[in-house]
Formats: C-alpha cells, sequence, structure tokens
C-alpha cells in the first residue's frame, strides 16, 4: 500500500509563517522586553571590576550556603578570571538567570493554575511532556524565526525546556497540601486568595523551590546549544571548541560551566531546605 | 428558639444526586440506590434542631454518616437537599460572601487530626480566623492570648505545632475554634485521636469551658462513653439515618429500636444515670414543728429518720427517731437536735461517684439544688434498682418525643414510685440504728 506522506513538515512551515506574519508586533515586544532584561543584568555582571564582584558573589554564597560554598565560590570565580573567561561566564549567568526568573514568573501562576483546574492540568501535562521530550535543537528553528538571531530566542528557547520543572512542582507542591488544612482554611472562612497565600503556597514552598531548582539546571544546561544561534557567552566558547577540536579551549570553558552550575545548584538546594525548615 | 434547625436535610454523592431524594421518600433503601443508580447517601434526610446552649452529640460507627452531617452544617460539604436554618437564617440560600461572613463569625470548628497549620506558630494558628476577618493586629493577639489562656496553654504561644503533644495540639485546635467567639463550635472527632486519659481530661475540661462560655457545641464522636459523658442531648446515626435523638438517660433506658439497644447493652449505667433519676420522694418535717410530730411521723411511716426543712423546702438537717426522743425529754426544739450537716448531692451527679457516700452513711442522701432546696432522697435499693434498669426498657414504641422533655424531667418521675419503698430500705435494722449511735457519739 502506497499512502502518500502526510505533509506534516509543511503545515508546520505554514503555521510558523503564520504565527510570525500575525503576532510580529508581539513578538517585537516580547524580544524587546528580554532583549533589555538581559543586557541589564549583564550590565550589572560585567561592569564591576571582577574582585569585587567576586568578593560579592563568594559572599552571598556564604551568607545563603555555609562557609564551604563560599569559599567554593571565590576560588571559583578567581579561577574563572584567570582562565579568561570571566565576561563570558557573566554573559552565560546573565542568560541563565534571565530564563529561570520567566520561567518562575511564568511557571508558578501556572502552577498554581493546574493545581485549581483537573481540566487545565489535563490540557497542560500533554504540552509540558512535549516540551521536554522535543530535541531542544527542533525549536530553535522557530525561535530564529520569530526572534530572530542573538541572544533573546536562546532564553527563549531555555524557558521552554525549562519550565516545566516550575509548573509541575507547584502543582504538585499545592495538591499536596493536606486535605483537613484545606479544610480547616475553609472552615473559618478564607477567601480563595487567603487560603493561597496564608496556606498553600507556604506549604508549598519547599516543592515550589526544587522545581525552581531543577529549572536553573536545566536552562543552564541549554547555554551551549543556544549559543548555536548566536548566544554569546562560555557556551559559545564551548561550541567554538568543539567545530575546531581545540580539547583544552573546551575543557577550560567546560570548566567555567560546571563551576557556574555547581555554585546555582548549591545556593537553590539550600533555599529549598530552609523553606522547608521554616 | 433552636439555634440550628436541620429538616430532612440529605447529602447524597454520585452523578445528578438530586434524583435519589425522591426515590428515599417512596422508601428505597440504601442498598437499593446503590445498586440501581449509583449512587451513595452519605446523610438521610436527617431532622433535629439544637437548642442555644446545649452540647448536641451526633454518635454513630464510622461510616454512619456523622462527620458529612456536621460537614453540612457550615456547608464544607454541599447538600443535595433539605433544609438548615442558623438562629433563623436559611444557611443553604448564603452565596459564597455570605456563607464565608456566616462561617467566620458564627460558626466555629475543630478537627479530628487538629489541622493546624505546621508553618505558623500556636498564636499564629489560634488568630487565623481573625486574621482572614482582616482584625489589627494588636487585637487579635490579644483575642488570641485569652483563648489560649482559656485552654491552659499560656507560655506557648510562639512554639511550632509540631512541638506540642497531641492533647496540646488539640487545646490549640480549640483555642483557634473559640478565638472567633462563635455562637456554635462544631466538634469532629475531636478527641478521639488522643489517648484515654488526656481525651478525659479534655472532656472535662469542653464542660468546664461551655459551663463558663455558654456555647453551644456540636461534638461528633464515635465512642457511646464519650457521648453520655459529654453531651446533653444524643443523635444516633446508622447508615445515614438519625436513628433516635434525646438525651442520655432516654438513649439508654428507651432505646427507641434494636439497633440502638444493642449499641447500648454494654454501658455501665452507674456513670451515666445521675441522682435525679434515682432519688425518692423525701419524708420531710418542716422546723417549726415540734420533736413529737417528728417522731410520731416516723412511727406512722415506720422510718428511723426524717428531714428537716424550712417553709421552702429549704434542707436544714436530718432528725433521727433517737435525736426525737432525746429532744422530747429535754424539751429541746427539733433545730437543736438534729444534724445539721446531712450528706447531700446535686440532681446531676451520676451514681457511680455516689457509691462511696451511699455505703458510709447512715440516713438516705439527699439531693438538693443549688438553692439547697431539698428534691429528693437517694437510698442504696433505689439507686440499685435503677442500675437494674428496673425502669420498663420496652423500647418497642415510638421515638420519644425529645425535643419536648426539659432536663432534669427524668428526675421528676422518679419520686412517683411508691414512697414505702423507699422507706423501707430507709429503715436500718439494728446494727445501723448501733453505728448512728457510733457515729453520733464520735461527732
Amino acid at each position: 500500500m502506497n499512502l502518500p506522506k502526510l505533509p506534516l513538515d509543511r503545515w508546520v512551515e505554514r503555521a510558523e509563517d503564520w504565527l510570525g506574519y500575525s503576532f510580529a508586533p508581539l513578538f517585537d515586544a516580547i524580544r524587546t522586553v528580554i532583549g533589555e532584561l538581559v543586557s541589564a543584568l549583564e550590565f550589572v555582571l560585567r561592569e564591576p571590576a571582577p574582585w569585587i564582584l567576586i568578593v560579592l558573589l563568594a559572599a552571598l554564597a556564604w551568607l545563603v550556603a555555609g562557609w564551604r560554598i563560599g569559599v567554593f565560590a571565590l576560588i571559583g570565580l578567581l579561577l574563572i578570571d584567570n582562565l579568561g573567561y570571566w565576561d563570558h561566564a557573566m554573559q552565560t549567568l546573565a542568560l541563565v538567570l534571565t530564563a529561570a526568573l520567566l520561567s518562575i514568573v511564568l511557571g508558578v501562576p501556572l502552577g498554581i493554575l493546574c493545581a485549581r483546574s483537573a481540566g487545565l492540568r489535563s490540557a497542560i501535562t500533554p504540552v509540558l511532556d512535549f516540551m521536554q521530550t522535543m530535541p531542544a535543537f527542533v525549536y530553535l528553528l522557530p525561535a530564529i524565526s520569530f526572534f530572530s538571531l542573538g541572544v533573546v530566542p536562546g532564553v527563549i528557547a531555555s524557558v521552554i525546556f525549562a519550565i516545566p520543572p516550575t509548573i509541575r512542582l507547584t502543582n504538585l507542591g499545592i495538591r499536596q497540601v493536606p486535605e483537613e488544612l484545606v479544610e480547616a482554611a475553609d472552615a473559618f472562612g478564607s477567601t480563595p486568595g487567603q487560603k493561597l497565600y496564608k496556606l498553600q503556597l507556604p506549604l508549598a514552598l519547599p516543592t515550589i523551590m526544587a522545581g525552581i531548582n531543577q529549572t536553573i539546571m536545566l536552562s543552564l544546561s541549554m547555554v551551549v546549544i543556544a549559543s548555536m544561534i548566536g548566544a554569546q557567552g562560555v557556551g559559545a566558547d564551548v561550541y567554538r571548541a568543539v567545530t575546531q577540536t581545540r580539547t583544552g579551549v573546551g575543557f577550560e570553558a567546560g570548566i567555567a560551566i560546571v563551576i557556574l552550575a555547581i555554585l546555582l545548584d548549591r545556593v537553590t538546594q539550600r533555599l529549598v531546605r530552609s523553606a522547608k525548615s521554616t | 428558639m433552636p439555634i440550628i434547625e436541620v429538616n430532612e436535610l440529605s447529602k447524597i454523592f454520585g452523578p445528578e444526586p438530586r434524583r435519589a431524594i425522591a426515590r428515599l421518600d417512596e422508601g428505597w433503601s440504601k442498598e437499593k440506590l446503590a445498586a440501581e443508580l449509583g449512587l451513595t447517601v452519605g446523610v438521610n434526610r436527617a431532622t433535629f434542631a439544637i437548642e442555644s446552649g446545649e452540647i448536641f452529640v451526633i454518635m454513630g460507627l464510622s461510616g454512619s454518616g456523622k462527620s458529612t452531617l456536621v460537614r453540612l452544617l457550615n456547608r464544607l460539604i454541599e447538600p443535595t437537599g433539605g433544609e438548615l436554618r442558623f438562629g433563623g437564617e436559611d444557611v443553604l440560600a448564603m452565596n459564597a460572601k455570605q456563607l464565608r461572613r456566616f462561617r467566620r463569625a458564627r460558626i466555629g470548628m475543630v478537627f479530628q487530626k487538629f489541622a493546624l497549620f505546621p508553618h505558623r506558630t500556636v498564636l499564629q494558628n489560634v488568630e487565623y480566623g481573625l486574621e482572614i476577618q482582616g482584625v489589627e493586629r494588636v487585637e487579635r493577639r490579644s483575642r488570641a492570648l485569652e483563648a489560649l489562656e482559656l485552654v491552659g496553654l499560656k507560655g506557648w504561644e510562639h512554639h511550632l505545632p509540631a512541638a506540642l503533644s497531641g492533647g496540646m495540639q488539640q487545646r490549640v485546635g480549640l483555642a483557634r475554634g473559640l478565638a472567633n467567639d462563635p455562637d456554635v463550635l462544631l466538634m469532629d472527632e475531636a478527641f478521639s485521636a488522643l489517648d484515654p486519659l488526656i481525651r478525659k481530661d479534655m472532656q472535662d475540661e469542653l464542660l468546664a469551658l461551655q459551663q463558663k462560655m455558654k456555647k453551644t457545641i456540636v461534638f461528633i464522636t464515635h465512642d457511646l462513653d464519650e457521648a453520655l459523658r459529654i453531651g446533653d442531648r444524643i443523635a444516633l446515626m446508622k447508615d445515614g439515618s438519625i436513628v433516635q435523638v434525646g438525651t442520655p438517660e432516654e438513649i439508654l433506658m428507651q432505646p427507641a429500636n434494636r439497633y440502638v439497644e444493642r449499641f447500648v447493652e454494654d454501658v455501665d449505667l452507674s456513670r451515666v444515670l445521675t441522682a435525679a433519676h434515682a432519688m425518692l420522694r423525701p419524708e420531710t418535717v418542716t422546723s417549726d414543728r415540734g420533736p413529737r410530730v417528728a417522731l410520731e411521723l416516723m412511727r406512722e411511716r415506720g422510718i428511723s429518720s426524717l428531714y428537716v426543712v424550712d417553709k421552702q423546702k429549704k434542707l436544714l438537717g436530718v432528725v433521727t427517731a433517737e435525736q426525737a426522743a432525746a429532744a422530747i425529754r429535754s424539751g429541746a426544739a427539733l433545730e437543736a437536735v438534729m444534724h445539721r450537716n446531712p450528706p447531700q448531692v446535686e440532681p446531676d451527679a451520676v451514681l457511680s461517684e455516689l457509691f462511696e457516700p451511699l455505703s458510709h452513711s447512715s440516713v438516705p442522701i439527699a439531693v438538693v439544688d443549688p438553692d439547697k432546696r431539698l428534691l429528693g432522697i437517694l437510698v442504696r435499693g433505689a439507686v440499685l434498682a435503677a442500675l437494674a434498669g428496673s425502669e420498663p426498657r420496652d423500647g418497642a414504641g415510638a421515638m420519644p418525643e425529645t425535643d419536648s422533655a426539659p432536663e432534669g424531667d427524668i428526675g421528676t418521675d422518679a419520686p412517683e414510685q411508691p414512697a414505702h419503698l423507699a422507706q423501707e430500705s430507709a429503715r436500718p435494722s439494728a446494727g445501723e440504728a448501733d453505728a448512728i449511735h457510733e457515729e453520733e457519739r464520735r461527732s
């Protein structure tokens, strides 16, 4: 039997064209906002002399996560600077933090809505699965066509890839609040908002923080891929090293990413734990 | 006027539950509804009224629908049909906002598993109800502290609930329920998760609190002893229906059907029946009569002691035959020779507490009201007769008319038992008469 091939590719492309054409102003606005956000963060991270920022970040890590992580931050960041990757590492950090910020701003409310509505939950779950399993390269392409090259499509792709854990775990955290506590809040006449802010969010916080931690780690894992569409930073250094088969350079840039990853992970994990203990 | 009126209130679980109501009216059983329509009966046309200031216990085994019923009262569960009035107001007609106001101001709740907010301190838990009403911080603090002091948790306000024992946690739950100063407090198996000793303490404290604050309390329990201990009236539930509503005595002495009878057959009556239940009509003499009259009365009735009262029936003392005879010899007045402080109890003392005084006392124990008016007397024989259930326990009749029976009503028909029975047992044997002398010499 010789069925004709479904023209799925052409459909997708036509949809892409239509979206790009019809929502051009919207995409422009998004690009401006995200672009500004990244440059603002980059400015903050790159403007001061590296040693000032190194001391500040190490002190912050110490405060949040204890002296071990503080010392690690100091040595790790000094190493990055010493190897000559400071500017690129800060560009990467700006990209990752922007993606994480957007994921939180979008993901937490979405997670709350999911927890409230079984309908929305069942509608959104397959979308989340799709976002996490579809190879990341694939949605780089429409990202480019909507937002052109540069850091913005990199941020968008990172958000798409990294937002699901925040949504899922916010939803989970809220639905894990014991039924009897919700009932008690109702019995005393709480409004839905009071129930959310005074009971559900505080109790869900550790779980939500775990989701945010995962989101940050996932968006960090996107930096090399994002560099393929023009996002600057250590990701781009790795990518260049790969294309030029320069193992040494690749290793140095890779170390810079690992140091950032460990720092972000430890600090946010500590936030999870302190959220749990309150 | 009752504060809560419940009329044919029902809760059916399942798709399109309303269609079940008519079926229930047609006499379909719970099983038939489940089999043919796939509907589960939670509460089946419950009708009762709760009086202001009483402790109304809803009792039943697990699955009897009592927890569902209590949640219908504040609409945590939406009733399928029927009527619910609170202070005359139609609760089922309230919109979301009105319902919130109703829950905030008028009806508090205490939960089986405490349901304290783990991230809030004891104080923050107690002030929660005030906080969400927008009561100002200083005021809600002080009201919450007051409530905490009431339940004996002063000094614990800044601990987290997890640091407290189960009993203390439930005190917090109780304080949280009381802090809003609601008219009615719903208590859903509030003491069931506590171990027996603490549970008994909490029951006592609840009774003391209720005496002080005069709250209406709707108390859910599966424990008959608990129900009998704290309930002014008890509604017994089975399979979602209310089987009988009545005072503890009514439930015990006139079970509405075989189910109630079987439920209560193992009850230790001595912990439930009160002095009012077993007391007999006293033989009295007023204090202005002389000892001759008293002695003559005793001879006539064949008894060995008489209670001396004033014109208002206020108890003054007890006089024995010997004392009367001595007074005649010495020409003294009755009041001069009588025993001035006879053993006495209040009408709501349970019989189990009376065994000890009864076994020591040589004269019948007087039952007096708070104004010291003599209501009746207790003698061993009548107490034993009451415990043996000598009152007709036929239970074959219809539900007793519980709503019309005022408290203490049970006691009033006891004195109508033939008085001679009492006096018979009151008549001391020779040995007992000696004991009286013995006692008098000592005193």
